[in-house]
């Protein structure tokens, strides 16, 4: 699969639900390339923007699209790596800002 | 004098991309660490560096002399640039 696919495979099914891919393509499509680097570096799609275990139990809730997309793009209008927004957010109807990390720091093992 | 600029990065994070391509706009010289690309003990003390400047272990982390910059925000990258 190429991240055109993934892209088309992932958008309508999310749309649905009310979740819209920033419609920034360069930054989009880079973020459908590192989730298709992560399926094959870790097996599973990680989200890019987050430091990964590496085994599949303890990157649970960050399995793209993550468990903190709800609350971030409730809170902010994007997920903490801007690949979900929502339809606002686009339109420009909501100010664009860095949506700081609500993953917890001890889920990262080390 | 210029001020020692790090960046705490990921190799596939979209932020920490747009962040060090700002960096190299602004013409400063950093030295960027892929902590995902990191493995045992260099993994481990680099995280705990990390947490020492951004207690929520979030990436970019961008430490600029004595100021620390989390996530790509260009405004604070500026201010701490000076």
């Amino acid at each position: 699969m190429d991240a055109k696919q993934l892209y088309e495979q992932l958008k309508k099914f999310q749309e649905s639900k009310g979740y819209y891919f920033n419609d920034d393509m360069e930054m989009t499509m880079a973020l459908m390339e590192s989730l298709l680097e992560n399926k094959k570096r870790f097996g599973y799609m990680a989200c890019p923007c987050r430091l990964a275990n590496g085994d599949y139990e303890n990157d649970k809730d960050i399995l793209c699209p993550c468990v903190y997309r709800e609350e971030d793009v409730k809170e902010y209008g994007a997920c903490f790596c801007g690949l979900y927004v929502s339809k606002e957010w686009n339109e420009g109807k909501i100010e664009k800002q860095v949506v700081p990390e609500r993953r917890p720091p001890d889920k990262i093992i080390f | 004098m210029s001020k020692d600029i790090s960046i705490y990065a990921l190799s596939t994070c979209i932020h920490c991309k747009n962040a060090k391509k700002y960096l190299d706009e602004c013409g400063v010289e950093y030295n960027c660490v892929f902590v995902d690309k990191l493995e045992g003990d260099e993994r481990k003390q680099t995280i705990e560096a990390v947490k020492k400047h951004n207690p929520a272990v979030s990436f970019p982390t961008i430490v600029i002399g004595d100021d620390v910059v989390v996530g790509f925000n260009k405004d604070k990258i500026d201010k701490a640039l000076g």
